[in-house]
Formats: structure tokens, C-alpha cells, sequence
């Protein structure tokens, strides 16, 4: 089959690899009809997270239709469409029946060497270096999907894949960092970053209710796409943040931040950015947190931050006695998606949102590695690339 | 509604293009000079007629180990083209280098001068490929989006469509005056 692989820094390539098999009674092999880059993914392309290695397959957004199940999976059946989840889960262990799916306890194949990582394992993840599993992704025209009976979301008929596709990521992603903030009617909510992560929060605290919502970016098109549903935006490159959210504010700053760039933060005219440039480049710190630094300022005290941005290391000069004073509250992680799963897709259905809005491209899967370089480098006014295998 | 990729690469199947290797070969090259220069400038200085000269070659070392850093990140176009810049004055030092050097240091400046002209051709050549590329990529930038709410019913009627969204009680993290406001109501009853 044809898939897309990883070979280091930058370098992605379309080649011909072996079709995945069955390995395990509750795997299942899906034919991909549709899959997306995603924001993370370009974190792997730019070797920002560590345990990738030459011939991974990449991607972990994808959907298509059941080829092939397992002797214990029984609740899927030959060409019944499903979205994946990118958090592989086992639907048993304590984290799962908590619904904390992306702590899954079992999931993760390489769990010894997450331990040692992160302290305590985390769930498998399709596509996402050998810490998370080291499993095959689904940039690919086929994937092998493990504990497939408990990952997988079904697609109604009703549904193209384009509106469902992002059931799998990014939906549910900009879905928790919004629930997670606990939005209340007279709250001002700022999101900085109005990548497809940041859209799908922006509309999500619209829909929770939020009475402001401000986003913060520096790309035209971004910011034109935020406005569309009723956000304020604020371009970092032409006017101060701070100044902007105190003035739209009274002063007081926003009741909830969230975080939807993580690591590769992009930001002129701070020394505090610049310096963890160099100290990127020079192996001295492995994330930009910019970001972080200027939420923990403004927010509002007592207010929350939340992080669905990814993050893959080691952050320096985080002003946290700032943080601790404020009395600020951290929510982060990766998402827990199938939490969200019914939920988003009865507002999908109803017609409260369609995502589909954020695909600006759709190409085929050949033309995969040059789409990842117009979307890492935003030209062509590109803000969601979607792949056809 | 969505606008259908019509973007042409020399080769869509491969995200490094030909000038993106030869860039990250430049850049190696540019840490491995740039580090003889700053570690051993006597020497070349010596070998090239450039006596005297050893702050002006440190110098150029620490301008060699920028310009490689630049060129192996994600944008090595501009650091390519510093490079060209860069070779055009060492083409001039080395010929001020020929100045009162005896026929050694000439011969070696020759070969450096060689060496330093070819080097230039290939970064040159870079730099245009890879600014050709990224232009041919670019496309029509600063879209217009703002069709694209994303609530078929509309940005206004999405407001607070949700409803009374009721958040897990693992997320929830503020004392709203919603709250106390039932919780003083609840007392108020019990009493």
C-alpha cells in the first residue's frame, strides 16, 4: 500500500510499504477514505518529539470503512464507516472507565519506555513516535486499528466524511480545552492560536456561551476565519496583547486562556521568544512556551488555563510565582476523545456545527509531503489540509 | 465550499526537495568552516597570507556558524543567501590575502580562491532554487475566510447553543455566583 513516512527532520516521503494484517483478536484493518495533517503532526516534521524513527508512518486523523476485524471484535462489520480516535484506548483499565481515554493504562506498547518518560505511562497514539506505541498511522490507504472494538466511532449515513472526519482530533480537542475552562455566561475566553485546534475551540466556547471570545494570531486568513463565528481577534504582529485583552477587558484581564499552539510559539518582537530560539536551535530547551507566559500574565486571577496545545519537553523562565500568587488553575493533556464522542456528534448531526468549515485543501495522498510543507510554511492561505488515499 | 489544492511541486511525493539537501549539506559545511576558523585562525591565517588578520577570521567563523545553524532550521533560503554574501567577501579577503604573501601562501591562496569560487556557484544556485520554490508554493496568501463560520444556523444563533452545557464535575473549577447563588437558596430552604 501507499503511505506516508517519516524519515527525519523535514523529510516526509510517499512510498510503498506492506499492508498492515490482523496481529490481535481485537484489531480490526480499515480502508482510509479520508485523512488530515494536523497542527501536532508538523511537531514530528520539524523532529520537536523525541522516539520517532526513519520509516514510521505518519498521521492520526483518519476515517474510513472496516476490511477487516478480529476474532473478538463484534461489534464492527465489513464496510461500516468509522472515525478513529487518535488515543488508542482499551475501554477496561481504570483511566478508561474514568473516561480518561488518553491516560489509557493498557494501550501503550511501549508503556516501559513511556514510565520512564513522563513518570507514568500514557495511552497509545496512532502515528506519534514509539513513546505513545510506535503504531503505524493513518496517512495511509489502509490502518491497522488495535482494541478496535472500543476505538473506533461509527459514522452516521447522514454524514459526509468531511463533517465527520474531525470527530477523530481536533473537534474533540478544541471541544475539551473549552469544557475544561468550565465557561459561564459573563466569561471572557482568549485562545491564542487560530490554527484548526484554535477554530474548533473558538466556535466551541461560542456554543458553551462564552460572553467574549478574543483570539490571537498574526495570518489574515486565520484571523478572517475566527471572525466568521463571531470571535474578536487581535494580530500579535500590529498591536501589543496584553494591552489589547486589559483594554478588552476593563483591565481585568480574561476569565479563561487557552493555549492552541504549544511548542513551536512564533512571536515578534519579544526577547523572551527569540531567546528560546536560540536555546531551541542550540538543544538548551526543547519548547517555545511564549505562549504560557504571556497567558499566566494576563489571565485574570483565579481564572484557568487550558492547554490542549501540544507540548514535548522542557520550558524555561515560566514565570509560575506569578501563576501560584494568581491562584491560577492548569488544565491540559491530550484528549480523552471518545469522552466527547456522542455528544459532538449529535451537534453534528443537529446542525449546531458542521466542521467541515476549517478544510481550506484537499489533495491526494501522493501529494502529501508537498501539502505538509504549504501548511507548515501557511502559504496559499492554508489552514486544514484533508488527503484522499 | 473548500477549495480543491491546485498547488504544483517538483516532486509532491517528497517533502525535501533536491535544493533542500544541497541547503543542509551547505550548513554542515558552514559549522565545520566556521569552527576551524574560530578554533584555529593562526594557522589558516598563516597558510593564507592573512597574518595580522586572526580577529577578522574569528569573526567570519562566528558569521560561518550562523549562517550554518540558519540554513539546517526550517527556513534556509535567507541563510543561503547570506552565505553568498559571505563568500563575496571572503573572495575579497583572500585576494587582499595575495598582497606580500610569498609563493606558498600564494599557491594556497589560489586554491582557497578556487575552492571559494565554486562554493559561491553552488550557493547561489541553492538560494535562487529555493527561493524559486517557496514562490511557486506560496499561492494566494491572506485568503478571506469569513464565509466560513462554521454554524449552518448562523454565528448569532450559535451563541450559547450548547445550552446548559453541565461540565463533568472533574472540570469544574470556579465558585460562579450562579453557584452561590443556589447554594444561598438551598440554605435559605433547609432553614
Amino acid at each position: 500500500m501507499k503511505a506516508l513516512v517519516w524519515h527525519g527532520k523535514q523529510d516526509i516521503r510517499a512510498e510503498q510499504v506492506p499492508d498492515p494484517t490482523i496481529e490481535e483478536p481485537r484489531d480490526a484493518i480499515i480502508k482510509v477514505t479520508s485523512c488530515a495533517i494536523c497542527g501536532s503532526d508538523l511537531h514530528l516534521f520539524h523532529n520537536f518529539i523525541p522516539a520517532m524513527k526513519p520509516g514510521d508512518i505518519v498521521g492520526h486523523e483518519m476515517m474510513g470503512e472496516v476490511v477487516e476485524t478480529g476474532s473478538a471484535v463484534t461489534n464492527l462489520r465489513k464496510g461500516e464507516r468509522v472515525v478513529i480516535p487518535f488515543t488508542i484506548n482499551c475501554d477496561e483499565c481504570d483511566q478508561c472507565r474514568r473516561g480518561n481515554y488518553s491516560l489509557c493504562e493498557r494501550s501503550n506498547r511501549n508503556g516501559e519506555l513511556a514510565d520512564k518518560a513522563f513518570g507514568h505511562r500514557t495511552a497509545g497514539l496512532f502515528g506519534y513516535t514509539h513513546l505513545t506505541g510506535g503504531y503505524a498511522g493513518g496517512q495511509a490507504e489502509y490502518l491497522r486499528v488495535p482494541f478496535a472494538d472500543a476505538t473506533h466511532i461509527k459514522v452516521p449515513d447522514s454524514m459526509t466524511d468531511e463533517q465527520a472526519l474531525f470527530l477523530g482530533d481536533i473537534f474533540p480537542t478544541g471541544w475539551q480545552a473549552a469544557v475544561q475552562c468550565d465557561i459561564k455566561r459573563t466569561d471572557v475566553v482568549a485562545i491564542w492560536g487560530a490554527g484548526p485546534v484554535g477554530q474548533m475551540a473558538i466556535r466551541s466556547a461560542i456554543l458553551l456561551g462564552a460572553e467574549k471570545v478574543i483570539v490571537i494570531d498574526r495570518l489574515p486568513e486565520r484571523l478572517s476565519m475566527a471572525e466568521a463565528a463571531g470571535a474578536i481577534t487581535i494580530n500579535f504582529e500590529d498591536e501589543s496583547v496584553i494591552e489589547r485583552l486589559n483594554e478588552l477587558t476593563n483591565n481585568k484581564g480574561p476569565d479563561k486562556c487557552i493555549d492552541c499552539v504549544g511548542l513551536e510559539a512564533h512571536a515578534t518582537g519579544h526577547i523572551d521568544s527569540m531567546m528560546d530560539r536560540v536555546k531551541q536551535a542550540t538543544m538548551m530547551e526543547s519548547d517555545r512556551p511564549h505562549v504560557l507566559r504571556e497567558m499566566i500574565y494576563v489571565c485574570r486571577g483565579g481564572g484557568v488555563l487550558s492547554i490542549p496545545g501540544v507540548y514535548g519537553g522542557l520550558v524555561d523562565k515560566i514565570p509560575f510565582g506569578q501563576a501560584m500568587n494568581k491562584g491560577l488553575t492548569f488544565r491540559m493533556g491530550q484528549t480523552h476523545v471518545r469522552r466527547w464522542t456522542d455528544d459532538l456528534t449529535r451537534r453534528i448531526d443537529e446542525g449546531q456545527i458542521d466542521p467541515s468549515f476549517v478544510i481550506t485543501h484537499t489533495a491526494s495522498l501522493e501529494e502529501g509531503p508537498g501539502m505538509y510543507r504549504v501548511f507548515e510554511q501557511k502559504q496559499d492561505s492554508c489552514i486544514k489540509v484533508v488527503l484522499k488515499p | 465550499m473548500n477549495a480543491t489544492s491546485t498547488m504544483v511541486t517538483s516532486r509532491p511525493d517528497r517533502s525535501l526537495t533536491k535544493s533542500d539537501r544541497v541547503a543542509r549539506g551547505l550548513g554542515w559545511f558552514s559549522l565545520a568552516l566556521g569552527l576551524t576558523e574560530l578554533v584555529a585562525p593562526g594557522k589558516l591565517g598563516k597558510a593564507l597570507g592573512l597574518e595580522g588578520k586572526e580577529t577578522l577570521l574569528r569573526a567570519y567563523g562566528g558569521r560561518e556558524i550562523g549562517a550554518g545553524m540558519w540554513a539546517l532550521s526550517d527556513t534556509p533560503a535567507p541563510a543561503i543567501w547570506s552565505r553568498v554574501a559571505g563568500d563575496i567577501v571572503d573572495l575579497a579577503t583572500l585576494a587582499y590575502g595575495l598582497q606580500g604573501a610569498d609563493d606558498e601562501q600564494r599557491r594556497n591562496n589560489y586554491i582557497a580562491l578556487g575552492a571559494v569560487a565554486g562554493i559561491t556557484v553552488v550557493d547561489l544556485l541553492t538560494a535562487l532554487s529555493l527561493t524559486a520554490e517557496q514562490s511557486e508554493r506560496k499561492g494566494d496568501t491572506g485568503r478571506d475566510y469569513s464565509d466560513r463560520s462554521g454554524f449552518p444556523r448562523g454565528a448569532a444563533a450559535a451563541r450559547g447553543a450548547a445550552g446548559e452545557q453541565v461540565t463533568p464535575v472533574d472540570y469544574q473549577v470556579t465558585a460562579t455566583e450562579e453557584r452561590k447563588r443556589e447554594g444561598q437558596q438551598r440554605a435559605l430552604e433547609t432553614a
